[in-house]
């Protein structure tokens, strides 16, 4: 009598090849998929880069009517809101993060934990309709007046501050990008505050420090590379960011040396010129910006997924 | 002494500020909850589950955007879920540390966090383009391709949780392994896996820039998966940007909508991670 009936396992050995080649084939998509997004921008870019060549990202001019695109406006909107964005996430996020690993009592630790996981759940659509509606007219009659009339007389950094408290414009999108990568910035550092060894803080304490002085000569030190890497994830979200800047930047194509003015993003450009663009040059253009919008932004989490990985392999090394 | 102090000062004064940057960051969350509410109810109305979107000026509802935003949705995720639950398994299961999969690791992470203007725009070039015009299929593919990697990381992630010993028992049957990930591994995951979709939906639903020039929008009802549809997202953007009361209104109950419901999932998806987790705590 045969255990194994030779039919059945050499019927075992296809479904093992089917199922095998369709988790390969799955799992190689995902390589296709990002290699056919470079590809298909770099496609559709194509026409405008041949255009306008180099002086595409050199130049501040957006004109449909005269087709004469230059990406430098939007590029200057997206770093600028990103780095306004970063310089108030990071330091806030950087305390919540301390807080959640260091300072919270058990009991809050989860809720508190959740609370700021769901503000990441929330859509970025529901950030820019808050900041527009909510946001922009608080900043408009109180917080940029404020800041025109004090701040604005000093010199060099008033150039910042100069004129009409439109509401919207630079300064607030920036404050929305914070509001939106804060809870990816915390949630992120507080796992990597989590990485390190108990042994390493309670070693601290037990030399007598204080818990500021764990934190800043301990805990920091130890996991400068995760820091890095929740930061730049932070950025890449920050750059990349769309609907939350679209609605409260003012979509205007200048560079204007104060932060109130209106400006605009890579991705505010995109989505609020695409569909109404006309003529091949000018959605071209626009996906040439698309195309400086996924340079930057792969560059940058390609960046911090690196550092964090290294920071995993480090943990599980340790272990 | 007075160094002492001094130490103890500064100590104070980080903590409270960690503790204010907390307190400013759960202050953000209750705002927008409490904006969206207060906004979201002068909204809502009986017409809202029963009407289409109106013209300007006049009184209407949000079926036809909640119907194309379900569609498409549900759509995303029947296309996108399998691709990542598949190749996730691949990571898991068969290329554990090749170098191909180390690759699709890293690649899969920037998916996750590249901005998903750009997948609309590649959805735009490979489809809209092609096809001549927008359809609600490019936008389910666009959402799709915003699916696969949350899919991926979690099935992957749930599947290494899987203790080696029932793997190893599954074997020991004589069972090869498609079969042992079919009748074992999967649904000894399962609570895992669902727990990612739950979170792939909720994180494609409120998407709106890959929307934006695939599906487009729609003001009338439309079954017709090649042709324009309304969404949530986009009618939301339309008309919270429009200078029309009604048209805001809805757009506040839309907005509202769409919250309420990423956070019962995300929160759905937290809990069913949790008692996963409690499940597992005695067999490992």
């Amino acid at each position: 009598m045969a255990i194994i009936d030779p039919g059945h396992a050499a019927k075992q050995l296809v479904y093992e090849r089917i199922f095998r080649s369709a988790t390969l084939g799955a799992a190689v998509l995902v390589l296709v998929i990002l290699g056919g997004v470079a590809f298909s921008l770099m496609h559709g870019a194509w026409p405008a880069l041949a255009h306008f060549g180099f002086s595409f990202v050199a130049r501040e001019i957006w004109n449909p009517v005269t087709d004469e695109f230059g990406a430098l406006a939007p590029i200057y909107g997206t770093l600028v809101t990103s780095v306004i964005a970063m310089a108030i996430a990071v330091p806030a996020g950087f305390g919540i993060a301390l807080f959640l690993t260091e300072l919270c009592p058990p009991l809050l630790k989860r809720p508190i934990g959740v609370a700021v996981e769901l503000l990441a759940a929330v859509p970025s659509i529901i950030y820019g309709i808050w900041g527009l509606f909510v946001l922009a007219p608080v900043l408009q009659r109180h917080i940029q007046p404020w800041l025109i009339s004090h701040i604005g007389a000093v010199p060099l950094v008033g150039r910042l501050f100069k004129g009409p408290p439109f509401g919207i414009g630079i300064l607030t999108a920036g404050i929305v990008l914070a509001i939106m990568v804060l809870p990816f910035i915390a949630a992120t550092l507080r796992d990597v505050f989590d990485t390190v060894p108990p042994m390493l803080k309670e070693s601290g304490y037990g030399l007598g420090a204080t818990t500021w002085e764990v934190i800043w000569n301990v805990v920091v030190p130890h996991s400068r590379v995760g820091i890095v890497g929740a930061v730049m994830l932070g950025l890449g979200r920050a750059l990349g960011e769309t609907m939350a800047v679209t609605f409260v930047i003012g979509n205007a194509h200048r560079i204007s040396s104060s932060i109130l003015a209106p400006g605009t993003t890579i991705s505010s450009s995109i989505a609020n010129e695409f569909t109404e663009a006309v003529g091949d040059l000018y959605t071209s253009s626009l996906i040439a910006l698309g195309l400086l919008l996924f340079l930057i932004t792969f560059t940058v989490i390609a960046v911090a997924q690196a550092l964090l990985r290294r920071l995993e392999q480090r943990a599980v090394s340790a272990v | 002494m007075n160094r002492r102090l001094i130490r103890k000062i500064r100590n104070g004064a980080f903590l409270t500020l960690s503790m204010v940057a907390t307190l400013m960051g759960l202050a953000c969350l209750a705002a927008i909850l409490w904006t969206l509410l207060s906004h979201g109810i002068t909204g809502m109305s009986g017409h809202l589950f029963t009407q289409m979107t109106p013209p300007p000026g006049s009184q209407g509802g949000l079926l036809n955007a909640l119907y194309g935003s379900a569609i498409m949705t549900l759509l995303g995720i029947l296309i996108g879920s399998p691709i990542g639950v598949l190749a996730g398994t691949y990571l898991a299961e068969y290329g554990r540390s090749s170098r191909l999969s180390t690759a699709i690791r890293f690649i899969n992470d920037i998916l996750l966090s590249a901005p998903s203007i750009i997948i609309g725009l590649f959805i735009y070039e490979l489809i809209v383009v092609r096809m001549g015009h927008f359809s609600a299929l490019a936008g389910a593919l666009a959402l799709a391709i915003l699916a696969i990697p949350v899919t991926l990381r979690t099935t992957e992630d749930m599947l290494n949780l899987v203790p080696q010993g029932m793997k190893d028992s599954s074997a020991a049957l004589g069972a090869y392994p498609w079969r042992t990930t079919l009748s074992v591994l999967y649904p000894a995951a399962r609570s895992g896996i669902v727990t990612g979709l739950l979170l792939a939906i909720a994180r494609i639903s409120g998407e709106t820039a890959p929307l934006l020039f695939t599906a487009l929008n729609n003001q009338f009802w439309s079954t017709n998966l090649n042709a324009p549809m309304a969404n949530l997202p986009v009618v939301i953007f339309t008309f919270a940007l429009s200078p029309y009361k009604d048209w805001q209104d809805l757009a506040w109950a839309g907005a509202l909508i769409i919250t309420v419901s990423i956070l019962v999932l995300s929160i759905s998806a937290r809990v069913l991670l949790a008692l996963l987790r409690a499940e597992r705590r005695p067999g490992l």
